[in-house]
């Protein structure tokens, strides 16, 4: 028994484990938490649903922020105190169902509740959109943005793929429909302030995925696919728009630019857009 | 047993290469396993160092890597954004697969299942045999397609196509993409060989009254593990195959219509790249699980055996183990709630993957409960076993905010999985290997690893791990994107500066904190302290046998189990702990799980 060390040394090695749980990780755990909500931390939210996303984070935070501390000090109490003293016996002590099935109800309770919390606010994200929201569509491509206004007649012309072209066509407008004549193609997205807006992703080539951190929206470009969202900006001001599914080398070169403005720039600038 | 007894007598004549090398005897091919695995571990953390040099400096030029990576680097010694990606590819795949499930199941399972369930060997040692003759073609295949144009593959551990799909996509969407997924296949084919072998041998030849009720949690551990690899792996060998044919023989599983890579306009038609994401997390979460399981049993074991006490609600362990494996098929598509799959589906998901969180939660409590009055000895073992339990409690915490889809809408792809990922599969799996690397290397070469070196190696490690990982929480919130070669592009990236030179500081340390392991490691091997047959004096089979066990594992006889495996401070036993092997007459039974006199006689054996 020569490797395992002398009992006095164990009560010095579970103190020093002990206050390293306790500074390391709960206060160093939550004090960086602290200090990050200053500097390293979300984006102030510019959309309506990204403040219950918020909100919902915030909820989850704050649960699973005590749950970290009170197991982590439970844990440091218990190797504080319980470290070999040479002497006595550890209890024999190896069930107890009134403790397990506690602490089988609580976390089921609380799950329980951050799931219905979660659910509503994921209903909300993904509820109809209102039917005076405005349509616009995102194209994603190896390694950038392109958008599509419908235009005047509010429909979206077809897209033949080979007749993209990277000078004349890059959304590979179909010439033959007459409902792409008025379509806008434009390389920045322009959003209207406290419009609800319907976006239609898409993709050219590979996966792609459209994140705007500040309305805390995300959703995969896929190829083959047209998936919708929408959301409704609150802020004015210029956003950024980044790719969030690895697309390659260029991935982390694929910004685009957002603009949220009020209705009449927006008008201005789209009318500056059509040729 | 017959078929048994005669190869243990065989085996004096077997020529060194068959007992060392194509090796039948389970004990070996477990060391092998675990070996190779150590190997691939310093290459998969050496390509971690060069992520994070990237993220902490990007652009700078590094002299000397250059000639390290001839082909990675420009000539001035910037790292090239594709050579990234691929760095960052084959970290993933070969941590995940290469040395992970290696190690843990290939590994500790080869060389424990046998002597803890008191057997001689596998059911099917020669099977056992292919499985780890299986693993080093594979990773020779997977690091060829560092060498061959275009490199190493770019579409991460994931491998979603289009990007992995289209040769066009990426420089390593060519031959590396290729052999990455013929690599991914054969080590499939190993891993399912080994996970038969090991369902079967726990099933059938588990020794006189050994029950199911009576084998050690890291037996049970292993076993579901088995059961999970053998469900979940052939979906993702099927996905692979699949991938193959869209890449050589013009078929469209996963590529649709119309596609326009590289100016090109694809001949694909009609397939879904949402099926190889079902396909891919059908076995990848399972296989997350596949990576954690084993460490639990691990850590049950070690915190009994080193705290001198029984585990606290064994039943509840077993059950729990269970319900974590038939939950871990239904989870999936949390990976999923912004790839364009139905939000209804999403919301079906987050119910199971919430409700995974209860019986991981019952284990953390459990474990906790086991230090409860305990008589702890700070071993390196135990001091990994605790450090496990403390990564996994905050790994899991983070896991509940990606759960729910509103919430993973705004950290899906961004470090905040990385880091959540990093606790509570990659470094409490690490933790789990090191502990019991500390824990049975005894038993496993016969010698003592220092356990002062180990303690340091321990503190420094768990530092490390927390300043590595705890920060990446921030840099994921403040909603940097994974997978990037560099966030200079972006404005609201700017002031993360800092944290990333922290972070990869904190990688450097610990990764230096590993070359003390793999010192102690080697210098053990063969200048290690002797080790008695029961060093740690605990119950289970393994310590019944010497250190190490002879092939055949047990002289003429095979043990016979008496009593469930967590005696330990039995009040008036001689001793603190009560071998498995001890017959009721001489310590009575205490009445643990499972402790059930009736055991003994004849028909339950």
């Amino acid at each position: 028994m020569a490797e395992i060390p002398a009992p006095a040394r164990e009560r010095r090695v579970g103190r020093l484990l002990a206050t390293l749980i306790v500074v390391l990780i709960v206060i160093g755990g939550v004090g960086s938490f602290l200090i990050a909500r200053g500097r390293w931390w979300m984006l102030p939210v510019a959309s309506v649903h990204g403040v219950e996303i918020d909100r919902l984070f915030n909820t989850t935070l704050v649960v699973t922020g005590i749950v970290f501390v009170l197991i982590h000090v439970v844990l440091a109490v218990f190797v504080w105190r319980y470290a070999d003293r040479g002497t006595g016996r550890a209890a024999y002590w190896h069930d107890d169902r009134t403790l397990e099935l506690t602490y089988t109800l609580i976390p089921a309770a609380v799950m329980i509740t951050l799931v219905s919390m979660g659910a509503v606010v994921w209903a909300q994200v993904h509820s109809p959109p209102p039917p005076d929201a405005m349509v616009v569509e995102a194209r994603g491509e190896q390694f950038g943005w392109l958008f599509r206004y419908p235009g005047k007649d509010g429909v979206f012309g077809r897209i033949d793929p080979a007749r993209i072209s990277v000078k004349d066509n890059p959304m590979g407008l179909d010439p033959a429909d007459p409902a792409s004549k008025s379509n806008i193609v434009t390389r920045d997205l322009h959003l209207v302030l406290a419009r609800p807006v319907r976006v239609r992703i898409r993709s050219k080539d590979v996966i792609h995925s459209f994140y705007i951190p500040a309305f805390r929206v995300k959703q995969d470009a896929v190829p083959g696919m047209t998936v919708e969202i929408w959301f409704t900006p609150t802020r004015e001001g210029d956003y950024e728009l980044a790719c969030a599914q690895l697309c390659g080398v260029g991935h982390y070169i694929m910004r685009g630019k957002v603009k949220v403005e009020s209705q009449d720039a927006f008008d201005t600038w789209l009318a500056q857009q059509s040729h | 047993m017959a078929v048994a007894h005669e190869t243990t007598h065989e085996d004096h004549k077997l020529s060194w290469i068959r007992r060392y090398v194509f090796s039948q005897d389970h004990k070996i091919i477990g060391i092998q396993y675990l070996m190779t695995s150590l190997f691939m571990a310093l290459i998969g953390g050496t390509l971690a160092m060069l992520i994070r040099m990237q993220q902490g400096w990007p652009g700078t030029q590094w002299g000397v890597a250059k000639f390290l990576f001839p082909g990675g680097f420009t000539g001035d010694g910037v790292l090239k954004p594709d050579f990234y990606l691929a760095v960052v590819t084959m970290h993933g795949t070969i941590m995940i697969f290469f040395v992970l499930t290696t190690a843990l199941s290939g590994g500790f399972g080869n060389f424990l299942i046998p002597l803890t369930i008191g057997a001689r060997d596998m059911a099917f040692p020669f099977l056992n045999m292919l499985s780890y003759w299986l693993y080093p073609p594979a990773l020779v295949v997977l690091l060829a397609s560092f060498f061959v144009a275009g490199g190493a593959p770019n579409a991460g551990w994931t491998s979603y196509p289009p990007l992995s799909a289209v040769p066009a996509a990426a420089p390593g969407s060519g031959l590396g993409q290729s052999l990455w997924l013929i690599s991914i296949a054969i080590l499939i084919v190993a891993f399912l060989f080994g996970s038969l072998n090991y369902i079967t041998t726990v099933l059938q030849l588990r020794t006189r009254g050994l029950l199911m009720t009576r084998l050690p949690l890291i037996t049970w551990a292993q076993f579901i593990t088995a059961i999970l690899m053998l469900l979940a792996f052939p979906v993702l060998l099927a996905a692979a195959v699949m991938l193959l044919f869209d890449r050589h023989a013009g078929t469209s599983f996963f590529v649709p219509t119309g596609l326009v890579v590289g100016g090109r306009l694809l001949t694909h038609q009609g397939g879904n790249p949402l099926l190889w994401q079902h396909l891919f997390w059908f076995l990848g979460h399972p296989e997350v699980y596949v990576l954690i399981l084993p460490p639990m049993g691990i850590v049950s074991e070690i915190l009994a055996v080193h705290g001198r006490k029984p585990i606290f609600g064994y039943g509840a362990m077993v059950l729990s183990l269970c319900a974590i494996a038939f939950l871990s098929f239904l989870v999936w598509g949390h990976h999923m709630f912004v790839s364009g799959m139905n939000p209804l589906v999403g919301s079906a998901f987050m119910v199971t993957t919430l409700a995974i969180a209860i019986p991981s939660a019952v284990k953390t409590f459990n474990w906790v409960a086991t230090l409860w009055r305990a008589r702890i000895r700070f071993t390196s073992a135990m001091l990994f076993a605790i450090g496990f339990v403390s990564l996994f409690l905050t790994g899991g915490l983070t896991g509940i905010f990606l759960g729910s889809p509103a919430v993973d809408t705004y950290l899906h792809d961004t470090f905040f999985v990385v880091a959540h990922f990093h606790f509570v599969m990659a470094s409490a799996a690490l933790f789990g290997l090191f502990g019991g690397l500390y824990h049975w290397f005894p038993k496993m070469f016969g010698r003592m690893m220092n356990e002062r070196l180990g303690r340091i190696h321990f503190w420094l490690t768990f530092v490390g791990i927390y300043a590595t990982f705890f920060p990446m929480h921030f840099i994921g919130i403040a909603g940097e994107p994974r997978r990037y070669y560099s966030p200079q592009m972006y404005e609201f990236l700017r002031g993360l500066h800092p944290l990333n030179v922290f972070v990869s500081l904190a990688a450097f340390g610990l990764g230096l904190a590993q070359i003390i392991f793999v010192y102690n490691f080697l210098h053990s091997l063969f200048r290690g302290q002797k080790a008695e047959s029961n060093p740690w004096h605990a119950n289970t089979l393994e310590w019944q046998a010497p250190s190490p066990p002879p092939h055949g594992n047990w002289g003429a006889e095979l043990p016979t189990v008496h009593r469930w495996p967590y005696d330990y401070s039995v009040p008036g036993a001689p001793d603190d702990f009560v071998p498995q092997t001890t017959p009721v007459t001489a310590v009575p039974v205490a009445g643990g799980a499972g402790d059930d006199p009736a055991g003994d006689s004849p028909e339950h054996a």
